[in-house]
Formats: C-alpha cells, sequence, structure tokens
C-alpha cells in the first residue's frame, strides 16, 4: 500500500466517524460542528481522488455556508434535541 | 463577537476577496469557476455577519439584490450576443476583440465564457449571501 492510499483510508474512516457523531450527539450546537468538520474531509478526499472542483464546491458550500446557516437557524430555535 | 473574531474578520475578508476573484477570474484555465468562486464570495459574506451581526448588514440587502440581478440579466445577455449564429454562440472568441486571445492556457482566452464566469460568480455570491442574510434577519432570538 503506498501512502496516499493509507491516507486515503484514514481519511474516509475519519468521514464516517464525522458522521456518526453528527447523527450520535445531542447537543445540535455540537452536531453542527461535527458535520463542518465532515464536509471538511469530505473536501479534502475530493482533492485526494483528483477532483478540485468538487473540493473547492465542497469547502466553501459544506464546511462554511451550511455551517453559518445552520448556527444561525439553531441560534432562533433549541440547542437541545428533546427525547420522543 | 468578541474582538478577537472582529480583529481576525478584518484580516481575512481581503484575503478571501482575492481567492473568490481569483477562482472566478481563472474559472477557464484552472479547477473552479463561477460557482465555486461566488460560493468563497458568500462565505465573506456569513464571515461578515458572525462577526459584526447581521443588523449592520441590512441595509446591503437591496444592493445584494440588485448585484443577483445583474448577474442573471448579464448571463443572458451574453448568451444573446452570438444569436447571429445560435444562442450561447461564442461570437468573441478568437475574434481578437474583449477575451479574443487564442493562446492555450492564456487568461486573455475563451470569449465569452470568463464574463459569463463573472456574471454566475456575481449571482452566485449575491444569492447565497442574501440566504445568509435574511436567516440572520428575520425571527427573534431564542437563547434557550
Amino acid at each position: 500500500m503506498t501512502a496516499l492510499t493509507v491516507l486515503q483510508v484514514a481519511n474516509l474512516v475519519l468521514i464516517v466517524a464525522g458522521a456518526v457523531l453528527t447523527v450520535w450527539l445531542r447537543d445540535l450546537l455540537a452536531s453542527v460542528v461535527a458535520l463542518a468538520a465532515m464536509s471538511l474531509l469530505l473536501a479534502l478526499q475530493f482533492y485526494l481522488l483528483q477532483a478540485p472542483d468538487v473540493a473547492i464546491a465542497e469547502a466553501g458550500i459544506g464546511a462554511a455556508l451550511t455551517t453559518a446557516i445552520f448556527v444561525l437557524a439553531l441560534r432562533k430555535t433549541r440547542r437541545k434535541e428533546e427525547e420522543e | 463577537m468578541s474582538v478577537v473574531v472582529r480583529t481576525v474578520t478584518r484580516l481575512l475578508v481581503p484575503l478571501a476577496l482575492i481567492f473568490g476573484a481569483y477562482v472566478i477570474m481563472h474559472g477557464h484555465l484552472t479547477p473552479g469557476g463561477g460557482f465555486q468562486g461566488g460560493a468563497v464570495l458568500a462565505s465573506v459574506v456569513a464571515l461578515l455577519i458572525v462577526a459584526f451581526g447581521a443588523e449592520r448588514l441590512r441595509r446591503r440587502q437591496t444592493s445584494l439584490t440588485s448585484v443577483e440581478d445583474l448577474g442573471a440579466l448579464m448571463f443572458v445577455v451574453l448568451a444573446f450576443v452570438g444569436i447571429g449564429s445560435t444562442f450561447f454562440y461564442n461570437a468573441l472568441a478568437g475574434a481578437r476583440g474583449l477575451f479574443g486571445g487564442t493562446e492555450a492556457g492564456s487568461l486573455w482566452a475563451g470569449g465569452t465564457v470568463p464574463l459569463m464566469n463573472w456574471a454566475v460568480g456575481l449571482k452566485v455570491m449575491a444569492g447565497l449571501g442574501s440566504i445568509v442574510l435574511l436567516m440572520a434577519l428575520f425571527g427573534g432570538d431564542d437563547d434557550r
């Protein structure tokens, strides 16, 4: 295995960990931060898979703008998730 | 927000604006283009809202809407430039005029494509910026 493959596999594991963390966390602000971290790692993965075009879009939209919109929405609603 | 956030924002905003403009300008040569650069520029608006609050940007909302309309209009007008042949025909390419270069990899090439990249970039920047700004402006804050 080359170093690039190791980096890609480690990155994929971290992406899955970020996605699981996003769903699992009860504090929605922490959940949004986990989603932003996942988006950033996904952008890195796109770059490693030689799609820099998609990586720029993912970093701009996924990591910056959706995070801002989610945080602004959280400020206007509740921060904690309620048990049904 | 705190003085640290505001100072870092003042440093970062020019850099992010230059990077967004670079991504749009080199859209026909390198990865990126109108949409990606516009998203980078819209994240500047989000950064300003986080650092300085949405109230200070309330008056800019109408100008953002105007920029968005200008981008859409510019795109359609540029598409109509080549109506002599077909809709979206690249009439400026190779014409030795504006963006009429023929060298591969030259910034001064591509005909209407770089101008259309600017139109899309302006529209995406203003559109996504408006979305973030309106999300921040409307509805009361609820700190529970």
